[in-house]
């Protein structure tokens, strides 16, 4: 199986025709996503990607001819949160906006439009998520991957690139890498894809990589300990040297009500059985302590 | 909250690519541009919310004019307040903020206030304001809500520079109200914060603060809209005395993702409050937090960019900053960035790791070739360049007898050793 996007992925490329969708949508055209159709308002009837996706108008009608079940957006700030909710709006249950610099309040109607919709949003502001040799959407490099059973979560870019790689080195394979984006206000969290993972048969164990700030981590890893406590786990947290900023006003602070630090996080992360690394490269020796087979 | 740490920098995305930094990490990106209370005051007095006036003095002679126009004019304020105006919070403790009842007080006030630094900050202004007659203190803020995805309402009757210690000690004591994500914070919403607070006997007026701090929020794409004290005040005189609720302090950041449909705001970024390298890193769309230590580190990538900090320290060195090229850098960034690394003079090493995605490793190597060419200075650099377009990088980085390396590990420990070699050698 693997979990969000697979082979049953259909997908249709919201901005296809733009220099990085048609860029991107070539690229996981490549890794064998199978793109279906493109959408760019005003270029309904052209082709793209040599003449192998049809472009429409509207979702409506990328919808009604291919039955794409997935969308991905790479559109400008301005635009991106109405191509989520024009995908929503025509069914599609898993949408991907990689767009970064979308105001953070602008999200917040819009996560829960897609929620009561019953839909998926991964993003804004994230890498996509990739099954390796089975299918891409988004923007994370496919020579990175191995096949295998390891999930993997992370809220960074690059540093996803680095600990996928990793373990690929290491000869240990990836179920699916998703990365949910950095944002304040995102529209799935480290917790609802550990949900995924756990009811996916194919995900054998799970590589969690965090962040400083936010509770994010901390959440999940509470709901791991009680869920998925037979797994295998490890985890990286970013930002353990990081300067102590200067504060927001009191809000900041009673809000995160202390959590948000790296020691936090490593703490919460440890007592939940993940075993954290101190580097990026020291994980696949970490998820074979933890009882890791491939 | 993540934000906390990237004021140090500031993006302006409005002249870049939507896509383009998608590679970022995610910690660092999120800037939110601080304001001045005096600028924030304009914003809620604008938005409908009870300010009481206010003058900005850059010297005590500004001071003393403000001060004396509130004294001696139409209001007869007793006394003023004389606030010193810088981004940092606990102004009250570090003794800039003071009464005066006279022009010659307030002159001399001003004067030692402007002449303090808080936290750093050398006070460049101060607020002048009339000394309200405070019956009682409240608490009262409207904040970006990461966990809920929305804006929360957080209220108490707790008001005043401890509100941090009741949240800590008596949590009950703080009153938190959701404002719905489609249909915002609704009256009955508003009136139950009201009378939680304790604020029934001025429940329209709460109510309608509450209100007003969501349409702040909303109307200039603000994080936080601050207000501490919101005060409950004795106006008029004896005999015709009345209560009135007003904000007292405002303390507004707005997201700088926003930047690009408020042109007006980038006009409120302090520019006495950042530093000239934050606003040669912002022109370039590099994120550059400036740290203590001798290695300078150029990243692609916020979260990785964390990491080869993390790295270093863990090699036994100290990074000299945080610094991260974004996605998709060309040459051009890259020598800027070099710029940045090599403008603060503690630099003995410098740490180069690229994770290529969208970023060509090629693009960086040649940039980094160039970046040495006009280089100052000889400091010794250790580069890493993986992912796309790595092997094009390699054989360039190659030619031009770069020092490289083939992990994270290995160039930390690399840039470590060649920083105490070239700090011995000073």
């Amino acid at each position: 199986m693997s979990i969000l996007v697979g082979r049953e992925t259909r997908l249709v490329v919201q901005g296809i025709t733009g220099r990085e969708g048609e860029f991107h949508a070539r690229s996981m055209q490549a890794y064998g996503t199978n793109v279906v159709a493109g959408v760019t308002p005003g270029k309904g009837g052209q082709q793209a990607l040599d003449g192998t996706v049809p472009v429409f108008n509207t979702i409506a009608e990328a919808v009604a001819a291919t039955g794409a079940n997935t969308a991905c957006g790479f559109v400008p700030a301005s635009g991106a949160p109405d191509t989520i909710l024009e995908a929503v709006a025509n069914g599609i249950k898993t949408v991907f906006c990689i767009t970064e610099g979308i105001p953070a309040l602008d999200m917040v109607p819009v996560v829960a439009a897609v929620h009561a919709a019953g839909s998926r949003l991964i993003g804004p502001n994230c890498p996509g998520a990739t099954s390796p040799g089975r299918a891409k959407v988004g923007i994370i490099p496919g020579s990175i991957h191995r096949e295998g059973s390891v999930g993997v979560v992370s809220r960074s870019g690059t540093l996803t690139y680095e600990a996928v790689q990793a373990m690929t080195d290491a000869g240990i394979g990836q179920s699916t890498c998703v990365g949910i984006g950095g944002d304040p206000i995102i529209g799935s969290t480290f917790l609802d894809v550990l949900k995924l993972f756990a009811a996916d048969p194919e995900t054998s164990a799970i590589v969690l990589i965090g962040e400083i700030g936010g509770a994010a981590e901390e959440e999940a890893a509470a709901w791991a300990a009680a869920n998925l406590a037979d797994v295998p786990k490890a985890a990286f947290i970013a930002g353990r040297t990081a300067p102590e900023g200067k504060r927001m006003g009191h809000a900041g602070a009673i809000i995160s009500g202390g959590a948000g630090t790296a020691a936090s996080k490593v703490a919460a992360l440890e007592a939940a059985g993940f075993r954290v690394a101190g580097s990026p490269t020291e994980l696949p020796a970490l998820l074979r302590d933890a009882g890791y087979r491939s | 909250m993540l934000i906390e740490y990237g004021e140090a920098t500031y993006l302006d995305r409005s002249r870049i690519p939507a896509w383009s930094a998608s590679e970022r990490g995610a910690a660092y990106h999120r800037c939110p541009v601080k304001i001045q209370e005096a600028d924030a005051k304009k914003l809620l007095l604008a938005q409908g919310l009870p300010v009481p006036s206010w003058e900005v003095a850059r010297s005590p002679a500004e001071a003393r004019a403000a001060a004396s126009r509130l004294l001696h004019g139409v209001g007869h304020a007793a006394q003023v307040v004389i606030k010193a105006q810088v981004l940092v919070g606990g102004r009250g403790k570090a003794g800039g903020v003071k009464l005066a009842s006279s022009d010659d007080e307030a002159e001399h006030v001003a004067d030692a206030i402007l002449g303090m630094s808080i936290k750093g900050i050398p006070v460049r202004k101060v607020l002048v304001a009339p000394a309200a007659d405070i019956v009682k203190e409240y608490y009262l803020a409207a904040v970006l809500d990461r966990a809920a995805r929305g804006i929360l309402l957080m209220g108490s009757a707790e008001g005043g520079v401890e509100i941090e210690q009741v949240a800590a000690t008596n949590p009950e004591a703080i009153v938190r109200v959701h404002a719905d994500p489609l249909l915002g914070l609704r009256d009955w919403q508003a009136r139950e914060l009201a009378f939680r607070m304790g604020l029934g006997a001025h429940l329209k007026a709460a109510a309608g603060v509450a209100k007003g701090l969501v349409k702040t929020m909303l109307a200039y794409d603000a994080d936080l809209v601050e207000i501490n004290p919101l005060a409950v005040v004795r106006e008029g005189g004896p005999g015709a005395a009345e209560e009135r609720l007003v904000c007292l302090d405002a303390k507004v950041t707005l997201d700088d993702s926003a930047l690009f449909r408020h042109p007006d705001h980038e006009a409120l970024r302090d520019p006495d409050e950042e530093a000239p390298a934050d606003a040669e890193a912002r022109r370039h769309d590099i994120s550059f937090i400036h740290l203590e230590g001798t290695i300078g580190c150029m990243v692609n990538g916020a979260g990785l960019a964390m990491t080869t900090m993390d790295l270093v320290k863990r090699a036994g060195g100290e990074p000299a900053n945080f610094l991260d090229i974004g996605g998709g850098a060309k040459a051009e960034r890259v020598a800027a960035a070099m710029r940045l690394i090599l403008a603060e003079p503690k630099v003995e090493a410098i740490l180069v790791n690229i994770f290529g995605g969208i970023t060509r490793g090629d693009e960086v190597a040649l940039g980094l070739i160039e970046a040495r060419r006009q280089q100052s200075r000889d400091v010794p650099m250790v580069v890493r360049i993986v992912g796309t377009n790595a092997a094009e990088a390699a054989k360039l980085l190659e030619e031009a007898h770069f020092e490289t390396a083939a992990s994270l590990d290995e160039a930390a420990a690399k840039a470590v050793a060649a920083a105490r070699t070239s700090g011995a050698a000073a």
